[in-house]
This record gives C-alpha cells, structure tokens and sequence, in this order.
C-alpha cells in the first residue's frame, strides 16, 4: 500500500469519526431537550455538533476532493466582443499555461473524476447523512414546543358535575326562565365564553322528546342541553327553527333534529351533536351532571 | 449623460452587452400575454399596500377594550388585532384606502394567476421545455392562496375567526397526525392564543419572501426560454416575433402598472370590501348566517357543503368527513396541477423536442375539453358555498339546492366537457387557414361579404369592415 493511500485511509477515519462525533453529540442534545433543556449544554452539545460537523466537510473538501490550481481566464469588462465565461481546468505541476488558438487556452471539460468525487466515498455519505439524521431529531424538540401535548383535551371541556349553568353575561339559567320552544346559549359558570364548553339550551315539550338508551334522566322538565359546536367543521350550530325543531349550522348548513338526540338529518355532518345530561338543584337553577360523555366537535383520528 | 452613466457601469461590471440584449428583448403582442403581468403588478400592490399596513397594525389577541371613533363598537371587548384594524380604517390617514387596496389587489392577483394559468394550459404552453415555469407558477399559485387566507385571517372579526375554526378543523381531520398539527400550528386548542401572531409571521415574511424568490425564479426561467407565441406569419418555432422591450413595451408595461394600480386604489376608495367593523370582534360561539368566503377559497367551503356524510371508523379511530373535501380534495387537484405537463408528454409522445409555439385550443380537443370540464366542476363548488345566499335570494329551500349542486357536481362536468369536445372537432375542421381568418367586409350599403384572401394583405377600402374568426373557438 502506498504511502498516499495510506493517509488518505487515515484523513477518511478522521472524518467518519468527527462525524460520528457530530451525531453522538447531536443524540445528546436531543437528550437533553427531552429532559427538559438547560441552555449551557444546549450550547455546548450544539457548537460541538455543528462544529464537528464543519471540520468534517472542511476536511473532506481540503484532503480527498480533486484539488487545484485551477485557471479561470478574465476577460475585460465592458469589452463588447467578451467571449463567454471560459471553464476552468486544472493546471498540472510545472505546466505553463499556453494559448490555445484564437488566444484562448484550450479547456478540457470537467472530467467524471471530479464529477463524483463525492459519490467515491460511501463510508463517509453515510456518516454525513447519520449526523444530519441526529440534527434533524434534535430539531424535532424545539417543533414540539410549537404547541402542548393534545393528550385527552379533545375529549374534555370545562363541564363538571355540578357546574352551574350560565348564560352569556354570566348570570345562572332558572329553570322557570324559558318557555317551550326557546333556546339560549349557556357555558359553565366560570367559563363564558369558553370555544369547546359552548352549549344550546332549550326547551323543549317534554312528550315529543326521544330519550335515547342511557340517557334517562337528562333532560328535566324538557330542558335538554347539546353542544354548540358542529361536529362537522365547528362552526357554532347557531339557527334554532322553532317550527321544524331542527338546528340549522350556518356554515356549511347541516340540520339536527333536536326531538331526537340532535341527530343529523341533512347536510355534511356525520354526527349527532354532544348532549349534556342536566339537573335542576333545590334552588331550581339549572346544573350539569357531569361533563360531555364523548368528545364535542369536529372528527379526529383519536375519536372512537 | 445616460451614455456616460453606462459607460461608467459598464467599465466595473460589463453590463452593456446584457443591457443590450435585455432592452432588445422581444415581447410577442398577443393580448392574452398580459394576464402574468397583471398578476405580477398586483403583487406589487400587495408589497407597497401590505408595508404599509404593517406599520399600524398589532397582531396580537390581547384583550382590549375599543375606545376609538367608531361609535357603534366604543365599550366593547376585543383582540389587539382587531381594534387596530379599526384604527387603520377609521383613523390612520390614507389606512381605510390602503386597506381595501390590499384586499382587493389580492383577490386580483389570484383572479390573474388563474386566467393566466388558463391561457398556459389551453394554449399547450406548459409543454417541454417549460415544465419547471409550469411548476412554480402552480406553486405561486398555491401560496398566494395560502397568503390571502393568511391575510384574511388576521383582523380577528366574526367572519376570519369562522374561517379560522374550519382551518383548524381541516387540520385536525388529517389521519394519525391531525391533533398534533393543529395543536403545533396554533399553539393549542382552538382558539389558541398564538396563531395570529404566527399567521402575521407567516403572512407578511415567510411566504412573501418565497412568492418573491419563485417570481424571480419564474422570470429568469420566462427569460432564458423566451416567450411562447401563436403561429402566424413568420413565427417560427426558432424566433420570437413581437415588440422590443425598449422602448415601447417597457412604456406600454409601465403604463399598464400604472392603470392597474388606478383600478385598484378606485376600488379601495368606492368599493367596500371585507367592512370588519360590521362583522364586529370574533366571539367562539357566535355566527352569522351567510359567511362566504374570499372568492378564492370558495370552492373548498363549496367541497365541505356538497361533500355527503360520510366518515370511516374502524378500530377504534375515524377519518372525519372534513379530511374527504378539506385535505383530498386539494391535495388530488395540485397533485394533477403539478403532474400535467408529465402526464400529457407520455400520453402524446410529444417530449421529443422543444415546442414553442402555441396550440390554439381548439387544435387540441382532449385537452380543451378536461379543461372546461375542471373548469365547469370547481365553479359548481364555488357557487355552492354561496348555496345559503343562493337559496335566500331565490326564495328556494336549502336542502334543495345543495341536492341540486351533487347532482350539478357529477352532470355538468361531463356535459360541458362533451359540448367542448364536439366545438373543438367542429372549429377545427372548419377551413381557417393558420393566422389569416377570413375578412368580412361591410359595404356601404350595409351588407357583407366575405373577401377571399390570396397571400395579400386586405385593402382598406376606407368602409367599415369587420374582423371575424372561421368559428367558435
């Protein structure tokens, strides 16, 4: 073996291993988000990866890759004639640059050699894809923090046992408050406002209503309650029409029959919407029994 | 002067022979030519107008309560965003204008890239070699939509907050990743706090700054491939026959920008557009009937109204309904969009040359005929979302039209895809010889006749005559 190749040898295992340092560190670094951060290490982990990173392409450029002198002719600016931007060519040791005819020298095309150089060493392309793979995955931890962990907040909102119906000042819902065939907008108390606790209160004659299966007791006195939000896009489901008792979503117009657990009965939704089950407390306000037993809304992989 | 100016540039850089070259640059005259300028005009309009916006407006949704001079609203609660947009339109000298401008130079620079996409398609100039210009300009396209709904969307009223809850929606419908994307995109449950910070980012830097780089791009590509042009007299597919840039193109183009930017600044001033004001501030579980779209993303609010009920549950997981019109039905038409130019060459075999020249469209009846057919199935989905404007204004029933639409949806593309085909076959075996249409002449005495062309140009006889084509093209 040659003496050439032999430090060629030692300039590749130099560069793999600097790239695999350039991965470890980047491992680490993704370690270290994932157990919270600290910005020293951070820093640190990162300079080394980029760093080591660096000193590995450098190197690799600097030792393995065809290397000059090249010549580039120039030209003089604002000359009207200038021949277009001549190639470049390597210059042998100890070779004197000679004109070709016409003045210009002779320029060989860029043979495959330099071509794919790059493609001689797999060993090191795949180092090179390891560590940026490792960076990559580090950088996958700051993208996490764009948002919290959806976890089961689609399948909860504020409703609680308990929780006091409220309308849209705030003020607690009496049950001798609406007549039959109203409806009003109510939240829990605490929560006006809230986008996923948002619920249509009405009442309804309490002999036309369908009580589904699991679902006695829900609705005393004809009030039953079901989420505003459209299980088809969202929108609030904000059209009560009192003469078809249907609720109509303006947006993308689906209708649910609200006689009949808000089933829907027209349009692009797919589901029925959400029913609150409901209490009336000795003072006579209205109340929840608990929260939403399925998640309101819009469809997502996670829903059952 | 000037000569001196040049020579001085030129010494340091060697401009003159590219000057040269880019002052004699030939632009062809045909008129259908226009429509990429006025796309890329009305950025420009967008770039001025939107800085200016910039300056005034707060893209934050911290809440505040409104102390300004629009009466109707004063005590009220509301986002940062949303009192100063009222503070631009109320209060900012020029803001109201400038505001309008903006919308409406975006609904134009949309409305351009589509007919200009049109011309492209119907003409056959996306064709080889200009696959890559076909590619980024469905790219611009995409992304200016993305930027109008992006920009739409920051005010915080009534009608963006909608529009926002259907994005997230959409997001949330994507298979196994959708929670996570719409909790990362707007920083949690909707409404989260940060996404009209974001969407600022988004809509004034990120996408502008790409738009802007793929213009670029788009133009040097328009520039190292030269134009396309119609046959005709002495068009080849080896030359370019048409006006020089300079001197009466770039006048005739600077005067052009100039009656562009007038259109729109006359329309910022006397057209109301989007009069948030009477939206009033978003509230999550408030609504108001007949919220349409930007014209532009129409045809998706159309998609999710048509789209049926219909959902896939199995184990345990769901593919909403929201994900069939939301996220498939874009992605598939973008997806033919990029593909087409590829698509076409292998059915024609015809990628074994460069083409120049432009086909008229009726030369190419298959093509001419998918098209009007796309054409005729994405204006049935955007007259759809107007279905509740529709059935108000008509005094029809909702559920009605929205039957009517699915039948429209699945008819009227085949119907007017058969329709074009027959014309094309019909115009085209029609004896029209390339760029000389038979001359109709009036005389006189009021009647016509048609005067028979034999390689000479027509005589002005001084009568009034008219111009007609041999058919319906």
């Amino acid at each position: 073996m040659s003496e050439a190749s032999r430090d060629e040898r030692r300039t590749e295992r130099s560069i793999g291993i600097a790239l695999g340092v350039s991965a470890v560190t980047a491992l680490a670094l993704a370690f270290t988000f994932a157990v919270g951060g600290q910005p020293q290490v951070e820093g640190a982990l990162l300079g080394v990866s980029l760093g080591s990173l660096g000193w590995a392409l450098a190197a690799w450029g600097k030792h393995l890759l065809p290397a000059g002198p090249f010549v580039q002719e120039r030209h003089e600016l604002g000359a009207d004639d200038a021949p277009s931007e001549p190639v470049s060519r390597l210059v042998q040791a100890g070779e004197v640059d000679e004109p070709g005819p016409g003045g210009v020298p002779a320029v060989p095309d860029p043979d495959e050699d330099t071509m794919d150089a790059m493609g001689r060493r797999p060993f090191l392309l795949k180092c090179l894809f390891g560590a940026m793979g490792a960076l990559g995955l580090a950088a996958l931890f700051p993208i996490r923090s764009l948002g919290p962990n959806p976890g089961r907040s689609l399948f909860e909102t504020a409703w609680r046992k308990g929780s006091l119906l409220v309308n849209e000042e705030g003020r607690p819902v009496r049950a001798t408050e609406l007549d039959v065939g109203s409806v009003v907008t109510v939240f829990p108390e605490g929560h006006v406002g809230a986008a996923d606790a948002q619920t249509l209160l009405i009442r309804a004659v309490d002999e036309d209503l369908v009580t589904r299966e699991g679902r006695e007791g829900w609705a005393p006195q004809g009030y039953v309650a079901y989420s505003k939000v459209c299980t088809h896009a969202g929108c609030p489901v904000g059209l009560y029409q009192v003469a078809t008792r249907q609720l109509l979503c303006p947006c993308h117009q689906s209708l649910f029959d609200v006689m009949d657990g808000a089933r829907p009965v027209f349009g692009p939704a797919t589901r029925s919407l959400p029913q609150l089950p409901l209490d009336i407390d000795d003072d006579g306000f209205l109340r929840a029994q608990s929260d939403y037993h399925e998640a309101i809304g819009p469809g997502f992989w996670e829903r059952p | 002067m000037i000569r001196r100016l040049n020579a001085w540039f030129d010494s340091r850089l060697g401009t003159s022979g590219f000057v040269k070259t880019a002052l004699n640059k030939v632009f062809p005259d045909h008129w259908s030519f226009m429509l990429g300028e006025i796309a890329l005009y009305s950025f420009l309009v967008l770039l001025i107008t939107g800085v200016y916006l910039s300056f005034f407006f707060e893209p934050s949704l911290k809440e505040v309560v409104y102390d300004g001079s629009y009466a109707p609203l004063k005590g009220v609660e509301m986002s940062a965003a949303y009192e100063s947009t009222l503070h631009i339109s109320f209060e900012v000298q020029a803001g109201m204008v400038m505001r309008q401008m903006h919308h409406w130079a975006a609904l134009v620079f949309l409305a351009a890239m589509v007919v200009h996409l049109g011309r492209v398609f119907f003409t056959g100039a996306f064709r080889r070699p200009r696959e890559l210009n076909w590619i980024i300009g469905v790219t611009l396209l995409l992304l200016g939509m993305l930027n109008g709904f992006a920009g739409y969307s920051l005010p915080d009223d009534q009608l963006s907050g909608t529009g926002l809850r259907i994005f997230y929606s959409i997001f949330l419908s994507v298979p196994v990743l959708g929670t996570w994307l719409s909790y990362l995109t707007f920083g949690g449950e909707f409404p989260a706090e940060s996404i009209i910070s974001r969407l600022f980012v988004i809509h004034v830097l990120i996408l502008p700054g790409v738009i802007l780089g793929l213009i670029g791009a788009h133009m040097a590509i328009l520039w190292r491939q030269k134009h396309t042009q119609f046959a005709g007299k002495g068009k080849t597919e080896h030359n370019v026959v048409g006006s020089r840039l300079w001197p009466s193109y770039a006048m005739k183009s600077t005067g052009f920008f100039f009656i562009l930017l007038a259109v729109l600044a006359a329309l910022g001033g006397l057209a109301q557009i989007n009069p948030i004001w009477l939206y009033g501030p978003y509230r999550a579980a408030e609504v108001s009937a007949a919220s349409q779209p930007d014209w532009y993303v129409g045809w998706l609010d159309g998609a999710l109204r048509v789209f049926p009920a219909w959902e896939i549950r199995a184990f345990g997981k769901t593919i909403p309904t929201v994900f069939f019109p939301g996220i498939l039905l874009p992605g598939v038409t973008f997806g033919l969009m990029y593909a087409w130019p590829f698509l076409e060459a292998r059915f024609t075999r015809e990628n074994d040359r460069e083409y120049h020249l432009l086909d008229r469209p009726r030369e190419r009846p298959v093509r001419t005929a998918i098209g009007t057919a796309v054409i005729a199935f994405f204006v049935v989905l955007f007259f759809a979302a107007g279905s509740d404007v529709l059935a108000t204004v008509f005094n029809v029933s909702v559920t009605g039209l929205l039957v009517a639409f699915r039948v429209l949806l699945v008819v009227l593309p085949l119907a007017v895809g058969a329709v074009t085909y027959r014309l094309c076959r019909e115009a085209a075996s029609l004896p029209d010889e390339e760029g000389a249409p038979p001359v109709v002449v009036r005389t006189p005495d009021g009647s016509y006749h048609v005067v028979e062309e034999d390689g000479e140009e027509p005589v002005e006889t001084g009568a009034p005559h008219a111009r007609a084509r041999g058919g319906p093209t």
